[in-house]
């Protein structure tokens, strides 16, 4: 089974934002970076799939800057057995140009999945995965908690409003991962070790024209100053009088 | 002058309240760039009915789609009619709602049509004679602004953000080719708890942190929803300690929410926690800590023993609605 899996640098999710100088990005000064959180479960997914069919690739794609090889690193650490980094010394705020680039590099792979996480945390876009399966012609299920592989066809859920999806697809297939897919292993010091030598093919991302411009980026406007309306609960009564009367919510 | 094509969802038949949402976005963007609002509606055969009140929250025309493999979603068939029927009708904007079903069919309409994607906005305008949008990032701890540089964009606008006003328009009902693509087949769908609410979309939102101490202990926190009528939430930390679903998270790696009374019970208030739900109308936290992070966003606190005061909480709520 030969499987790529489409990870994304992104910033920690701890990480406090400052906005850069230009008023349009974020300041990256002190910043650490970290696999996307949701390409992990598909890593995984991707592990766990080769180790089930007894064999075959995973190769891990990313679309970034030179520090993007970090990111492809850590998954050839969890144990995927090759990256390919396609540079871009910025990545454009354009899905669909992402999504051109991706699937330009997967189109004659022989790939029976591509796995994305189902969102980045970023730019919460959860746009490049669905996009990539259009412009590839395959099926795609989005932000999967749960996936079946049987032969040539796959069952896998998704959550929806109330409820979860259960949908039919045939491989080759595109698959965009929800936490709880599985739980990612941490990559042990021999895989650190080993990841080291493993190759990572670096070329130039033939992006597509990117027509969705960042016009400004800023913080959002702070809350106003809240009150302790007391202590114990001795202070309820007043706390719903509060949201009944000035708050008006109740 | 363009006009917008707003998408809409229904599900067994009947619109959900997003699409009403959508089609009032529709309408204000519409009317920026001086042109008119189709709704289209998919289904499976019969669903016309369901477009019929849309003329009152700005839909010009009512676009129908029917077809039997509409009744769930189809995405690759829903995407398809959308992209033909955008193709054919000189649009400047087609807008779905960024619901589960339109986070995965915004994209695959944009890539029919090879238009710029803007996700999950919160605010659409017209401006220079293009489309521009607002949306958060990073969880909501930014806010960014678009500007689509192409003559047509795809926009999925965040549910619970574009309240529906009124409007008289015709919404003249009319039927549209239906294109079917089965390359995924959604063969079932599961209901959760019957009548339970999904918390990126409910008006209140009740979450518990590790503050409860344990799993059992989030009966406190069902009880304060259901007298608030409200959906239950969790902290990551909760979900990653496997108390609760990931259905429930809360945060820069769960959901973001926005509804109008978000009751933090036991959450001390990580960062990636606040970025999830800080855009809520009023924000009570209740919590022992009175340094907790959580009461420098919420608008109203208690101090003290969540076990001694949540109960007394849902008790006074649970009258204060009676009476």
């Amino acid at each position: 089974m030969k499987i790529a899996v489409c990870v994304k640098r992104v910033p920690d999710t701890e990480t406090r934002i400052r906005i850069g100088g230009d008023g349009a990005s974020i300041d990256e000064a002190g910043v650490k970076f970290i696999v996307n959180p949701y390409d992990e479960f598909a890593i995984e997914e991707a592990l766990q799939r080769r180790e089930k069919a007894g064999g075959g690739e995973v190769v891990v794609v990313a679309l970034g800057p030179d520090a993007a090889q970090e990111t492809i690193r850590s998954a050839l650490a969890m144990g995927a057995d090759r990256g390919v980094l396609l540079k871009t010394d910025r990545i454009p705020a354009d899905a669909l140009a992402v999504a051109q680039a991706l699937a330009a590099e997967l189109k004659d792979g022989g790939y029976d999945l591509v796995l994305f996480g189902k969102m980045a945390v970023d730019d919460y876009n959860h746009g490049v995965g669905p996009m990539v399966a259009e412009l590839l012609g395959l099926p795609c299920v989005t932000a999967i908690s749960k996936l079946e592989l049987d032969g040539g066809k796959g069952v896998a859920e998704r959550e929806i409003e109330g409820g979860v999806e259960v949908a039919e697809f045939a491989l080759p297939a595109v698959l965009t991962a929800e936490k709880g897919l599985n739980t990612p292993r941490y990559p042990a010091l021999k895989g650190i070790m080993a990841a080291k030598k493993k190759p990572i093919e670096v070329k130039p991302a033939a992006l597509g024209e990117a027509r969705v411009a960042v016009t400004g980026l800023a913080l959002p406007p702070d809350r106003k100053a809240g009150r302790i309306v007391g202590e114990g609960p001795d202070a309820v009564t007043e706390l719903v009088r509060l949201l009944r009367t000035e708050a008006k919510v109740l | 002058m363009a006009n917008v094509l707003a998408v809409t969802e229904q599900r067994d038949g009947a619109l959900r309240k997003t699409s009403h949402e959508v089609v009032w976005a529709a309408r204000q963007l519409a009317d920026a760039m001086g042109g008119t609002v189709d709704a289209l509606v998919l289904g499976a055969p019969g669903v016309d009915a369901a477009g019929a009140k849309l003329g009152e929250v700005g839909a010009d025309r009512v676009l129908v789609a029917e077809d039997a493999s509409f009744g769930r979603y189809s995405p690759c068939g829903y995407a398809g009619t959308a992209a033909a029927v955008a193709k054919a009708g000189g649009y400047g904007a087609v807008l779905v709602a960024a619901t589960a079903a339109g986070k995965d069919l915004a994209p695959r309409i944009a890539a029919r049509l090879a238009a710029p994607l803007g996700t999950d906005v919160t605010g659409v305008a017209f401006a220079g004679g293009k489309v521009t949008a607002t949306r958060p990032v990073y969880a909501g701890k930014a806010v960014q602004q678009l500007r689509f540089d192409a003559p047509l964009a795809v926009v999925s606008v965040r549910p619970n953000t574009f309240a529906p006003g009124s409007a008289a328009k015709a919404g003249a009902p009319s039927k549209v080719p239906a294109v079917a693509q089965a390359r995924v087949v959604v063969r079932e769908v599961k209901a959760a708890g019957k009548g339970k609410l999904d918390v990126a979309e409910a008006s209140v939102v009740v979450s518990g942190g590790r503050g409860l101490k344990g799993p059992e202990h989030f009966a406190l926190v069902e009880s304060l929803a259901k007298a608030l009528g409200a959906a239950v939430g969790a902290s990551r930390a909760v979900v990653d300690a496997g108390w609760r679903p990931h259905a429930e998270q809360v945060g820069q790696t769960g959901k973001t929410v926005s509804p109008q009374l978000y009751v933090a019970v036991g959450i001390s208030g990580a960062i990636q926690h606040l970025a999830g739900m800080r855009t809520a109308k009023v924000i009570v936290a209740i919590n022992k800590d009175k340094d907790a992070p959580i009461f420098q966003v919420a608008d109203y606190g208690i101090v003290g023993d969540l076990f001694e005061i949540v109960p007394r909480l849902t008790e006074e709520i649970a009258k204060a609605k009676a009476g």
